[in-house]
């Protein structure tokens, strides 16, 4: 139920945040979603793509600083509160959230959230107990 | 040469500074004999002689003295960490310290008799810049190892005139110092004092609420454009004088109401120009590498100090001020990669050294210097270490301060601290060049 996320070290100058969508555009490799981390002297960007093997790869190839994680995906009703009933699930099991972001699909109600929890496994426990939706992989790119 | 004096021309010790030539010279080579019999003392300098066939006692002239070996900055690192101190230990009086080529300082040693000396070789330099004893000084360099700090203090105390110790940092308070104790002299950097300055002159400071008339400028090379900009930005005379801690520190030099370059006070120092290639004096009045010998440091007995700083001694006569020591030039550059920033001596080793204890970065950096503003700045490019990429931006923000930690501990100054991606940095054969001095500095 987890899903991978690719990583990459992103240097503060012009054109690098654009050379890593080029490498994976060449590739043919689809962004699903992606984050940005950043501070003065640099940036972590976040992706997730289709084929996290060969976007790996591909962005290691182009001499890339590249690493891979496992992140939680759960979709939201898209409405007020929607987000804090999911934060109230693992904050009572003391899961903490390393970082997260979201991003809505225009064709339906459900938002969907990407997590970094320090335990994982403890956190889909509890969202999967007051019924949270947990994407796979497959799920989340069919959306 | 200038004919017209800037201030009162005073002195402080005057038979020593307008001593006839010959009795100079026959003085120093007097206390030449001396310092050559302290410094056989040390197994360092045994070992130079015995190579060298020299005797200690075979010094008839003062050209004799380029018979002597030469010792450089790396002598003190091999000899670490008093290897230098030719006096039992209960006789000295003070250390002070100042960056070694790595991680470790250089330890300078004084007895009671040298800091005595010092006194009145800071006082020499302090008076004939302006300074009397009414009055107010504050001392905006740093306390503590460096030489500056506590050898300004008590070269001000030895003249009579009145101590602010306020140290180095902290502009506002420094300013709000001088409103409100009126000194009429500063002791500082010069980058510093042109930080002092803008913020003076952009903070809406009226003028006439501070009682400034002269400044000391040491610790760092200046310039005569920065000397016009300070002077007529503040309307102040500003000063500049001369030293190294490992000779002992400040008072080796500085000028007077003439301004013709820095006074040598020769009757404690001996300065050489040579050739860094080919160690050979180069012709009276050429640009070279100063060397000094200190004449009368008892704890350190230092034999021709290769300083690595590039100046000329001048040799057009004496200077209408009376006195009859030579003069020297600011100081024009170096021969080696060492970085003075914000008064503090940085070596690239140093900062080397430091990165190559933290895990997290490769050994391929580069080291940028620039002036912003006022201040220096450092900016250290280190590729990042990819195994030791993290998503997590706390994880990353670690990274930088451990890096930042190390290059503090080994040099004393925070830098700023660029990752950058692996490979992206140029690559060198045969010498490197990792520092880029962006600063443009102009003597």
């Amino acid at each position: 139920m987890k899903i991978k996320q690719i990583s990459l070290f992103l240097e503060n100058k012009p054109g690098h945040l654009n050379a890593i969508c080029r490498t994976l555009a060449k590739a043919g490799i689809n962004i699903v979603t992606l984050s940005l981390a950043d501070t003065q002297q640099f940036g972590i960007v976040r992706l997730i793509v289709e084929d996290w093997e060969r976007g790996r790869d591909e962005l290691e190839k182009a001499g890339h600083v590249v690493n891979v994680r496992d992140v939680v995906a759960a979709t939201v009703n898209d409405v007020p509160g929607g987000m804090a009933d999911l934060l109230d699930a693992v904050g009572a099991v003391g899961v903490n959230i390393e970082y997260m972001y979201a991003f809505s699909f225009r064709t339906n109600d459900k938002a969907i959230l990407v997590f970094r929890f320090d335990d994982a496994d403890k956190a889909i426990e509890a969202l999967k107990r007051i019924g949270a939706d947990i994407l796979d992989a497959s799920t989340l790119f069919s959306h | 040469m200038n004919t017209v004096p800037v201030i009162e021309n005073r002195f402080w010790q005057h038979d020593a500074e307008c001593m006839p030539r010959p009795q100079l010279e026959s003085l120093q080579l007097q206390r030449l004999r001396e310092a050559v019999a302290r410094a056989s003392a040390l197994p360092f300098y045994q070992k130079k002689f015995k190579e060298s066939g020299f005797s200690p006692d075979s010094i008839k002239t003062l050209d004799d003295i380029r018979r002597l070996p030469f010792t450089l900055k790396a002598d003190f690192r091999d000899n670490y960490p008093l290897g230098f101190v030719a006096v039992p230990r209960s006789e000295v009086s003070r250390f002070q310290g100042t960056s070694g080529t790595t991680g470790k300082p250089t330890w300078t040693a004084y007895t009671r008799g040298d800091v005595d000396r010092w006194a009145d070789l800071c006082a020499r330099f302090l008076v004939s810049g302006g300074l009397r004893p009414e009055h107010t000084v504050q001392i905006s360099f740093g306390f503590g190892l460096f030489t500056g700090g506590f050898g300004l203090h008590n070269g001000i105390q030895r003249v009579g005139a009145a101590i602010i110790p306020i140290s180095s940092g902290n502009s506002a308070r420094q300013i709000m110092t001088m409103q409100d104790l009126r000194p009429e002299v500063l002791i500082c950097t010069p980058s510093y004092a042109l930080k002092l300055m803008d913020d003076i002159l952009s903070g809406n400071i009226d003028r006439a609420s501070i009682a400034l008339e002269h400044a000391h400028f040491g610790g760092e090379p200046w310039t005569e454009s920065m000397r016009e900009r300070i002077e007529s930005g503040l309307g102040i005379r500003c000063w500049n004088n001369y030293g190294m801690a490992e000779c002992g520190g400040p008072g080796i030099a500085g000028e007077c109401a003439y301004r013709n370059g820095m006074h040598i006070q020769e009757d404690h120092y001996i300065f050489e120009v040579i050739d860094p290639d080919t160690l050979e004096p180069v012709k009276p009045g050429e640009k070279g590498e100063i060397v000094v010998t200190p004449l009368t440091r008892e704890a350190m007995p230092v034999l021709r100090y290769r300083t690595r700083d590039i100046g000329i001694v001048y040799d057009d006569g004496e200077c209408p001020c009376g006195r009859t020591t030579r003069r020297m030039s600011r100081i024009m550059g170096r021969t080696d990669d060492m970085l003075i920033i914000r008064g503090v001596n940085v070596f690239p080793s140093q900062i080397e050294s430091a990165l190559m204890q933290c895990k997290a970065v490769s050994p391929h950096y580069m080291i940028e210097v620039s002036r912003p503003k006022a201040l220096d700045e450092i900016t250290v490019h280190i590729e990042m270490e990819p195994s030791f990429f993290s998503d997590s931006m706390r994880e990353m923000q670690q990274i930088r301060e451990n890096i930042d930690r190390a290059i503090y501990g080994a040099t004393g100054l925070h830098m700023v601290i660029n990752l950058v991606s692996p490979n992206t940095l140029e690559r060198f054969e045969g010498k490197s060049k990792r520092v880029k001095d962006l600063r443009n500095l102009k003597f």
